[in-house]
């Protein structure tokens, strides 16, 4: 049924970099701007981030708390669904762990969304985003994160596509059920992992 | 990909709630990779082809969705890219419109050795967010290789009779560069040549263009580059248009 190769293509990389997912590209030095609407203007002085549901004390931090909680960096690689990678690269800001153990998880607790100024919903698996694994962050390789790569501060999850990083967050709720967010039930998949290739619905 | 808003409503947005197979909305079905022949190759520029591909089992895509296409070497490397549907849901084709990147390893091999009777490993229609299923107001505007998927809502809104519903705003630096010019031109769109001094539709989409476009119960569909889009969005929303209509397709590396 599917074609065993394309006739006449033979591919340009020929080292693979052992980094890259499958299907994924290395962008370079670049990196691509991806929104699917108008990008906000948020205002770093008056922006905030709140954690609820189902939690022992929902709390909303301004970006100025959030910097005097202990600093963390992500060194390391991203991968958006449409086939760039970005290799080696670095952002600053704090673990998600810090506010979760702040806010204290309920055991009912298994999945979480996330949510921009804009509207723009995307969930996870809770242990998607706990040990390690994701941040909120607002600078970028050394400079504040721009606004249309989601300042003033956005949440990372490296691991999985980068769809599930929302920019401009300003909520992360905690849910005891999955609730697909905006990508989610516009035809991508559950989770996104890179290196599963789930980019879209029914991989 | 990273963001957007006011997304749950999406299937209503659609209008067509049709998820039998082969139905506008089979996802799974649209989600699996099949052989699609290369029935027409044409190049409208030295830096853009135009595949006509007949897809087997084919999902009807809405206006505005994209198919992915993957090239597989010979041990077995792959890559793959998504393109704008630029033809009408009624075609027996699917039109995709692909800009040839001179270092861009799939968009060469698509415009310098793709021929007819060839197939091509494709995926689609994907995506449920820049979609317009013809029966709302909508304001497409579109630069450069930005233009194929509001072409693709033109010729729907042909197909449907319903012409008065979409408006269109294209720019391109030069007529070369516009994909689609000669259609767009006959249906009316404002067209707006930034490198073409003294020509016909010589100038840039600017504030009053943009303003002349303004209507807060419609859909805008805005394609093209991060800074095309970025800037129309800055114009768009101070000439009063609510930033919750605007959808926005971005193309191509930037910074």
């Amino acid at each position: 049924m599917i074609v065993a190769t394309t006739r006449g293509f033979l591919g340009r990389r020929r080292e693979r970099d052992p980094r890259l997912p499958p299907g994924q590209y290395d962008v370079g030095a670049g990196w691509p701007v991806l929104t699917a609407e108008a990008t906000p203007r948020v205002d770093a002085d008056t922006w905030t981030v709140t954690v609820d549901g189902l939690v022992d004390t929902p709390t909303t931090w301004t970006l100025r708390e959030l910097r005097l909680l202990p600093p963390s960096v992500y060194a390391g690689d991203i991968h958006c669904v449409t086939t760039w990678s970005k290799l080696d690269t670095n952002f600053t800001g704090i673990s998600l762990d810090t506010l979760l153990d702040a806010v204290g998880v309920q055991d009912e607790a298994k999945y979480i969304v996330e949510r921009s100024t804009t509207g723009y919903t995307t969930n996870l698996p809770l242990d998607d985003v706990r040990g390690g694994k994701a941040w909120l962050v607002w600078e970028h390789e050394g400079k504040p994160l721009t606004r249309e790569h989601g300042g003033p501060v956005r949440m990372l999850v490296p691991h999985l596509y980068f769809w599930k990083s929302a920019k401009w967050i300003e909520r992360i709720t905690l849910l005891d059920h999955d609730e697909p967010g905006f990508w989610e039930v516009n035809g991508y998949h559950e989770r996104g992992d890179p290196w599963r290739e789930q980019r879209f619905d029914g991989d | 990909m990273s963001s957007a808003s006011t997304g749950t409503d999406e299937p209503d947005d659609i209008g067509v709630p049709d998820d039998r197979p082969g139905g506008p909305n089979d996802r799974r079905a649209a989600a699996k990779w099949r052989d699609a022949r290369v029935v027409e190759v044409a190049h409208p520029a030295v830096d853009a082809v135009v595949l006509r591909l007949a897809v087997p089992e084919r999902v009807q895509h809405h206006p505005g969705q994209h198919y992915v296409v993957r090239l597989r070497a010979p041990d077995g490397y792959t890559a793959q890219r998504s393109y704008s549907v630029a033809s009408a849901p009624a075609d027996d084709l699917v039109e995709l419109f692909v800009e040839r990147i001179d270092d861009g390893e799939v968009s060469t091999y698509l415009a310098d050795v793709v021929e007819p009777g060839d197939d091509l490993e494709v995926r689609g229609p994907i995506g449920r967010w820049f979609v317009w299923s013809g029966y709302t107001r909508a304001i497409g505007i579109g630069g450069g290789s930005g233009v194929a998927p509001l072409v693709g809502m033109l010729r729907h809104a042909h197909d449907v009779g319903r012409t008065e519903r979409l408006r269109l705003a294209v720019s391109a630096t030069t007529r070369d560069r516009l994909p689609y010019a000669d259609e767009l031109e006959a249906a009316g769109a404002h067209i707006a040549l930034t490198r073409s001094p003294g020509e016909p539709h010589a100038g840039r989409l600017d504030m009053s263009a943009v303003a002349a476009l303004v209507d807060p119960e419609a859909t805008v569909y805005l394609c093209g580059s991060a800074r095309f889009t970025g800037a129309m969005e800055t114009l768009l929303v101070d000439a009063g248009q609510p930033a919750g209509t605007i959808r926005v397709e971005r193309f191509g590396p930037t910074g």
